[in-house]
């Protein structure tokens, strides 16, 4: 494997979970539900995934540990916002405070450990393939799944009658409302969703990054998800290339300090924020795109009255 | 698609003693009504008299707190819209319930309960608006089309549903009159197929002109039943506002100053993609004169009012005038402490904070203008005790009725904070005043309440410039009427040489604007 092929193999790894945990926001908020949480679901998600795989001595059950937990952490979210509609800035932001806290205590006895990783799965035949083979289809299990929920959430959002049923939702919930359409029962669901993605990304973290655990160790990915959703403007497949030029520069920035250029290493540490971010602003020039895509009700509690 | 016979006395839908309490107050108090196949049906009553909680609940929004509804003779239960939809009964929204950001295909698709693909959804309604009359693009986006285009949507998309009764809450308070026509002719249409028509309406014309039977309902009570077309709008109006509404004595002040607030060749482009570009507006308002703008909502009203008032200046100054000076650039407060007022189209979040109370709305609007009055001493500290003094000043002069001494503007009835927005301004006495939809879904006494005041404070010397979408109160108002068109303004005539079918030509556009021309 050449030093050119290794680094594209770490930018795949760098950049799945942002992109796991921003496409479980992007369908989150396309219900017109702002869940700033995603920091706090994830890190739960990477300690709890790392525990599962400790204590049962396999990283599959890690891994579902994981999404369970960001599954489970989510819906204290929903029940507070969607049932006793509370603020959703505050309540997020709160859950992000709460998940931080809860899991260092739950971490604890895990500092330090060894963890265990999440096997790659190589694709027979595929994986001998020149070139692409390693790199796509000699991935670890979770990089796959990226790329399904990618598709399956595109798909999902534009081509199934529930996905248009769920952007009615994020447009206008009260005219959804009036169609007979369950509204907080689909906030629930997408809220629940989003939860588990957070935890799965999280879970790569603790999983396949690096497998072990460091308190704090989802350093600030839960926000960059939650920008590149909107920078995205609510588009999966924009997400995807956020996130891969994410890691792309993260990996990148690695190499160059490495290298010496004599650039200040803050600076090359804060090129993947500065280029993701500069780069989807000028995506998102387009007016009447975002104006299409923007979930108008986003944020807003809705209380049906009945 | 006729619908299948019924005999000649059964009713489609019966309602008995259908009551909706919210709290302790009730909407809908012991309701009657009775609604034959091939009827149309008008709803009559003033806002807040329950029509739209009644057809909310028969339409399964809104739980009934007691009553029956028979459908076909049957009691029935409708726990949700499908549940009505399933039955037969179509609605369409006053306030539309559409998906801005959707097409108009997926927004019907979003209201059929079996799952077709789009792209068959799209075909049937291409195919049911042309043969009803109402043409429509399936692929567009709701958030660009007119007002009257969007209602279409909301009618093929309870046609599609081959519903019995179709239930329309004010058609035509968006319509053009050539649109409401072409409403008529459709609603003719279904009825003549069989289907009934659940017509609500507080528009006494339009409701002798096309409805077989009317209810009337005030304070939640059904005060009338009878046929529209054997009454007189007089009794029609005291039926429903139970007593006479005092009649507007119109301007038609002779004399006519000085030009007060002008705008010349003014321009502004669109601010957000779904907004409307002001295009090359002219218009002059003399002292002693009313000018009323009309137009069908979405042409650039809201603009016009921005570029006027200083919510956001335009590029050139020159184009707009006040009292002689260049303003254009200027903001709200400059142009306020020369003597102008404002009110602006929405009550609650713009021209007042429903959170806060009256006083403090007062202050929000005047800080500036009546600093000296308002605000003392260098860090500029409240006197709350003027402010009270003149809030209350203005509920007397208003006869706004309130619970409590400074109530939270969101506490009022819409009408009653009108009357308190458009008061806050009046007690100034302002050489200039605009105010957009003056009335805008207000109870009739106040709405005459608050149009005399702006004939009065026209009478008094002062230029007035009101933007409506209303052609009854633009006709009591108006000396001289203007009609606004995608942001393109025509000439202004003087109000007793329109009339209503040339106002309606002038909404769609169709007299040209003879270029240079100013509106004297």
């Amino acid at each position: 494997m050449g030093i050119f092929e290794s680094i594209l193999l770490t930018i795949a790894t760098a950049a799945t979970p942002l992109l796991i945990a921003a496409i479980g926001e992007l369908v989150v908020e396309r219900s017109g539900v702002l869940n700033l949480g995603v920091e706090g679901m994830m890190v739960m998600g990477a300690v709890c995934g790392f525990a599962g795989a400790s204590l049962s001595g396999s990283p599959w059950i890690g891994l579902v540990a994981g999404v369970a937990a960001g599954a489970v952490f989510s819906q204290l979210f929903a029940v507070l916002t969607l049932s006793i509609a509370t603020n959703q800035v505050a309540t997020g932001l709160s859950l992000t405070l709460l998940g931080l806290g809860l899991s260092g205590m739950i971490g604890e006895p895990f500092v330090g450990e060894a963890g265990s990783k999440l096997p790659n799965l190589f694709i027979p035949g595929l994986s001998e393939l020149p070139l692409v083979g390693r790199l796509i289809f000699g991935q670890d299990p979770i990089f796959y799944l990226s790329v399904i929920l990618t598709v399956g959430t595109a798909w999902f959002l534009f081509r199934t009658r529930t996905g248009l049923t769920l952007r009615s939702i994020g447009d206008n919930p009260a005219s959804a409302h009036t169609l007979g359409i369950p509204v907080i029962r689909y906030r629930y669901l997408a809220v629940l969703f989003g939860g588990a993605c957070a935890g799965l990304a999280g879970a790569h973290l603790s999983l396949v990054y690096t497998p072990q655990w460091v308190e704090n160790m989802t350093a600030g990915r839960g926000w960059i998800a939650l920008a590149l959703v909107v920078f995205a403007s609510w588009r999966p497949a924009r997400v995807a290339a956020g996130a891969y030029l994410f890691g792309g520069v993260t990996i990148g920035q690695i190499h160059a300090q490495a290298l010496g250029f004599g650039i200040p290493s803050q600076f090359l540490s804060a090129l993947p924020y500065l280029a993701t971010v500069v780069v989807l602003v000028m995506m998102s020039r387009n007016k009447r795109l975002m104006m299409v895509n923007t979930p108008a009700s986003l944020g807003r509690p809705f209380v049906p009255d009945r | 698609m006729p619908v299948s016979g019924v005999s000649a006395d059964a009713t489609v839908l019966s309602v008995r003693q259908l009551t909706k309490l919210f709290g302790s107050f009730a909407a809908c108090n012991g309701i009657d009504l009775d609604i034959k196949p091939g009827e149309i049906h008008a709803l009559l009553g003033e806002n807040g008299a329950g029509k739209s909680t009644l057809v909310k609940m028969l339409f399964g929004v809104l739980a009934p707190t007691s009553g029956t509804i028979l459908w076909n003779g049957q009691t029935v239960r409708i726990a949700s819209p499908a549940a009505a939809r399933k039955l037969g009964i179509g609605m369409v929204f006053q306030h539309f319930s559409l998906f801005e950001a959707l097409t108009v295909a997926e927004n019907i698709a979003l209201s059929l309960d079996d799952k077709l693909p789009l792209a068959q959804i799209a075909a049937r309604a291409s195919e049911l608006s042309h043969a009803y009359g109402l043409p429509l693009d399936p692929h567009a986006h709701v958030a660009d089309l007119s007002v009257g285009e969007r209602q279409r949507i909301e009618i093929v998309r309870a046609l599609l549903q081959n519903p019995q009764l179709i239930i329309l809450d004010e058609p035509t308070s968006v319509l053009t009159p050539q649109e409401a026509d072409r409403l008529f002719e459709t609603l003719f249409k279904l009825r003549a197929e069989g289907r009934s028509v659940l017509y609500i309406s507080h528009r006494l014309e339009e409701v002798q002109r096309i409805c077989d039977r009317a209810t009337v309902l005030r304070h939640g009570k059904v005060t009338g039943a009878c046929d529209p077309r054997q009454e007189t709008p007089a009794s029609l109006a005291r039926m429903m506002v139970g007593a006479e509404v005092a009649h507007v004595s119109a301007a038609g002040t002779t004399t006519r100053g000085e030009v007060l607030l002008e705008a010349r060749h003014l321009s502004a482009a669109a601010r957000t993609p779904f907004a409307v570009a002001l295009k090359n507006v002219c218009l002059k308002v003399r002292a002693g004169e009313v000018l009323a703008i009309a137009g069908v909502a979405g042409n650039g009203q809201g603009e016009l009012f921005d570029a006027l008032s200083g919510e956001y200046p335009v590029e050139e100054a020159q184009t707009v005038q006040l009292r002689g000076k260049a303003v254009g650039r200027s903001g709200i407060n400059d142009r306020r402490s020369m003597g102008a007022g404002f009110v602006p189209e929405e009550r609650h979040g713009h021209a007042a904070v429903s959170a806060l109370p009256l006083s403090d709305n007062l202050v929000l609007a005047r800080y500036w203008s009546d600093r000296k009055a308002f605000l003392s001493g260098p860090l500029g500290l409240i006197r709350s005790g003027a402010v009270k003094a003149a809030a209350k000043r203005i509920c007397v002069e208003m006869d706004v009725r309130k619970s409590g001494e400074d109530p939270a503007a969101g506490s009022l009835s819409g009408g009653n904070l009108q009357k308190f927005i458009v008061g806050r301004e009046l007690d100034r006495q302002p050489s200039v005043l605009v105010v957009n939809q003056p009335t805008w879904g207000v109870d009739a006494g106040a709405a005459s309440r608050i149009r005399q005041a702006l004939v009065d404070l026209a009478k008094s010397g002062s230029a007035v410039l009101v933007i409506s979408q209303d052609l009854d109160e633009i006709f009591e108002v108006a000396s001289e009427i203007a009609v606004i068109s995608e942001g393109r303004l025509s000439d202004a005539y003087p109000a007793g040489e329109l009339t209503r079918e040339k106002i309606g030509l002038l909404m769609g556009g169709l007299y040209g604007k003879t270029e240079g021309a100013h509106a004297h």
